[in-house]
Parts: structure tokens; sequence; C-alpha cells
């Protein structure tokens, strides 16, 4: 039985999951109170475009932003299992290529920025 | 004397049998709101790269009833993703001081700290206060 | 008087196991154990089942009451209401009544190497291996596992994954990998850190909630998959360093 290369998906998975523990609920936060008509200042057209337009925001945006994707599609993918879903080679493609077209996309609308 | 094992068949009813497989799949299904939120953040980042214009309709879309009913689930389905985390780290990362481990709360207490003090840096950062 | 309600199965005549219930006298004292020993030696000569130490030491007697996996030794009477569901231990085929068949655990459990391998071979007269309070405490609760199986039972995951190694022979192997006097880490790996290892275990925790020792392999498993993922890494990404 030779050694898994899960940890490919799994070190991703764990970092995400942390760095969603931590950040997630503040952020979820941020644009509940603009939804609710109290837009925070960061939040303006100016200051967040000026904000995302420095490289070190960027690139920390998309690890954020690509963590949580990855450890939310990974954890999805063993929920489909523990749901009956046989399929798992198949599942875990689609949930992966999601959360790297969900960061290739967050990658590109960055460059724009 | 012949031997006849029987294998009980497996159905997706375990996770009723007990709370604790309950509470399991709450804190699995987190990752559709976290990972949705995500999504979100990707959309958001898209009208911010389009202009002032499109960030604006981001802004009122966000106003949205369904927007608010996603973001109160997915706030508490993230607080619960939080929650378990912490709680679990202790399992996964035990400390040995001298010849006793630290207990569990101070390890889990810690991360608490720490993302109580994170929170409210990014939040007051932001302005809400 | 209480009633239990014990799936029968009989490989010889039954086609699918049944339900059969007992009355038992509900003394104040008394454990499940003491109830399937009433009815073996009053009602029930046929029951067949599993036990030996009746002190949760020996790990035999594991089974389902009420749908959790306890050791029936360790299942007081006096703490459930009405009816006692009694069934053999989840996820194991059932060979006969309350009797399950346990030759995965065994091969499971043999292939973790659960046993101290050494770095060089130490001959008797250089005397014993020291260790420390410190290093005992390191792998202390892994070695009190008794191998009951409650564990498995509970593991959905190992109802779902049947050559998933589980939680008890990953928590014993953690149990040497943490003994200072072990070198055989690497050894075991081939068995924790392949597909069917430690990876296919998701965290449900189950396991160290039902373990009658207290032994949590849940832990031990996340500590498995931390250590398997940091040498991955690092095999990979920089081989040239030694582990």
């Amino acid at each position: 039985m030779a050694k898994s290369n899960k940890p490919i998906v799994w070190g991703p998975f764990a970092a995400g999951g942390t760095l969603t523990a931590f950040l997630t609920p503040a952020l979820i936060a941020l644009t509940l109170l603009a939804g609710l008509g109290e837009v925070p200042g960061a939040l303006s057209y100016e200051r967040l475009h000026a904000f995302a337009a420095h490289w070190p925001v960027k690139a920390a945006l998309v690890v954020v932003i690509g963590l949580s994707l990855w450890s939310a599609a990974h954890r999805l993918r063993i929920t489909c299992y523990d749901l009956g879903v046989r399929a798992d080679a198949a599942v875990a493609a689609i949930v992966y290529a999601g959360a790297l077209a969900g960061t290739g996309a967050a990658m590109l609308y960055l460059l724009r920025i | 004397m012949s031997r006849r094992p029987y294998e009980r068949p497996i159905t997706s009813e375990w996770i009723f049998r007990h709370p604790r497989y309950v509470r399991y799949m709450v804190r699995e299904f987190s990752c559709l709101f976290i990972g949705g939120y995500a999504l979100l953040m990707v959309v958001g980042l898209e009208r911010l790269s389009q202009g002032p214009a499109a960030w604006e309709s981001f802004l009122q879309a966000l106003q949205a009833p369904a927007s608010i009913g996603f973001h109160i689930v997915a706030l508490a389905f993230s607080l619960y993703h939080s929650v378990t985390w912490f709680n679990l780290t202790p399992k996964a990362l035990p400390v040995q001081v001298g010849e006793e481990f630290l207990p569990d709360g101070v390890i889990a207490g810690a991360h608490y700290a720490a993302w109580v003090g994170l929170s409210i840096g990014l939040l007051w950062m932001a302005g809400v206060f | 008087m209480t009633e239990l309600s014990i799936l029968r199965y009989n490989p010889e005549t039954d086609d699918q196991p049944r339900f059969q219930s007992y009355e038992v006298p509900c003394r104040e004292d008394w454990v499940v154990l003491d109830a399937l020993n009433y009815i073996k030696e009053n009602l029930d000569p046929t029951l067949s089942y599993r036990w030996s130490c009746h002190m949760a030491v020996c790990g035999s007697c594991g089974m389902m009451i009420n749908q959790e996996p306890k050791l029936a030794c360790k299942a007081f009477l006096r703490d459930y209401q009405g009816l006692i569901r009694v069934e053999p231990l989840r996820h194991f085929p059932i060979e006969r009544d309350l009797v399950t068949v346990i030759d995965d655990f065994m091969a499971k459990l043999s292939r973790v190497r659960p046993y101290l391998i050494p770095k060089d071979v130490k001959a008797l007269e250089a005397g014993e291996y020291r260790q420390t309070p410190a290093e005992l405490k390191r792998f202390k609760q892994y070695s009190m596992c008794i191998n009951c199986m409650l564990c498995y039972a509970a593991c959905p995951e190992y109802g779902l994954i049947p050559k998933y190694i589980g939680p008890a022979a990953i928590a014993l192997a953690h149990r040497w990998n943490q003994d200072s006097r072990d070198a055989g880490r690497e050894e075991r790996q081939e068995a924790l850190a392949a597909k069917e290892g430690a990876w296919e275990c998701s965290f449900v925790g189950a396991c160290s909630e039902v373990c009658p020792e207290h032994v949590d392999p849940a832990g031990a498993i996340q500590q498995v998959k931390i250590r398997s993922t940091v040498d991955w890494y690092q095999e990979h990404l920089m081989p040239w360093l030694k582990k």
C-alpha cells in the first residue's frame, strides 16, 4: 500500500479551514452591514479600489479566496460521500475544478483593478 | 457447523442515529455557505474591477432580502465552523510543556482570543466603528 | 422487571437476524452483561455473546445498546428507561447472535506494527531503556486501548469505507510513534499514510466520544494527518532534507 498523495488536497484544506475560522465571520459581517444600509467606510468604491490596487493586497485576497474555496470544496466532497454519493473521483474533479476556477476568476478581476 | 456471517447493510440513516452525527453534518454543511460567501467575494471583485457604477449596483444587490437572508444563515454557519474548528484544534495540536500537556481550554482559548482580536481589528479598520 | 430485545442470528437456520425479547429482573447494580448472563443461565442457553472480565478492561463485550456502542459490562440497567435493544457491534459481520467477525480489525491491527521497533537491537546486558515521566506522558493515553472496537462501530467512515484502517489501529500505531524508545514511524507510515489510512477520517470524533478508556483516537488520527502532511511536503519540496 503506497503512501497517499492526499496531503496535496488536505494541506490547503487545513490551511483554508483555519483561515476561514478566523476571518469569514468578520467578512460576512462587513457585507451584511452593507446590505442593511450601513456601508462600512472601507467598502466605498474609492477606498476599496485603492486598497485592492496594492499588489500585496491582491496576493492576500487571492490567498483568502483561494483557500476558502478549496477548503469548502474539500469538505463538500467528503459530505457528498457521507451522503452516499459513491462517485468520489467525479465529485472531487468537479469541486476542486470549481474552487480553482473561482480562484482564477478572482485573479483575473484583481489584475484589472 | 457452517459459518455464514451476516453483513448488515449501510444506509444514510446513521446521520440521525445520535445527535453527534447530526452536529457533524451541520458542521460539514457550513462549507456550502463559506464557499458560497467566497464566491460572493469573487463576484464583488468582478464588480469592483468594472468601475464605480458596477460596484454601486453590487452594494445595492446586497440589500435584497435574499442577500440578507443568505448573510444571516452564512454568518450562523461560519460561526459554527469557527467554534468547532477552535474546539478541535487542541486535539490535533497538543502542546507539551515540561511533563504536562497544555489544557485544551488554553489552546482553544488562545484561538478564541486571537479570533476576537482579529475580527474587532478588521471591523475597526473597515470603518465599522 | 426490564425487557431486553436482543438481535438473534443463527447462521444454520436463519436467513436474516431477528429480534427476540426477554424479561429480566431489574437489579440496582446490574449491567447489561448481568442481564445477558441471567438470560443464558435461566431463559435461553442458546444466546451467544463474548465477555470476560466484567470490569471494562478486556474489551470483549462491546455491543450496540440502544444504538450506542457500549461495553455490556459498563452499561447499567438503571440508566435505561423502557425497552433495551441489544445488537452486535455495528460495522462488523454477525457471526452468531451478538458475536461479530473481528478478522478485519485483527488484520488492520497487525498491519500498523503495534510493537516496539527500536533503532538498534539492544542486548540484554546493556540494561533497560530509560524514559522520563514527560516521555511516558507523550504516549500513555494511547496505550490504554483495550481493543474493544467500540470506535469502529461509532465511526461512520468505517461503515461507509470498509477498507479504512480505523481509529483504534491508528491510535495504537501513534502510541508507538510517540514512544521515545521507538524508531519505527517510517515503517508504520506505509499503513498510516496510505489512502485507507488516516486519510479516510473526516474528524467526526464519534470514536473518541464512545471510547471507554478515553484514548482519544480522533486526536491521534489528526496528529498523524498533520505529521504525514509535513512529511509529504518535505519529501516533495525539499527532498534534500533528511527527516
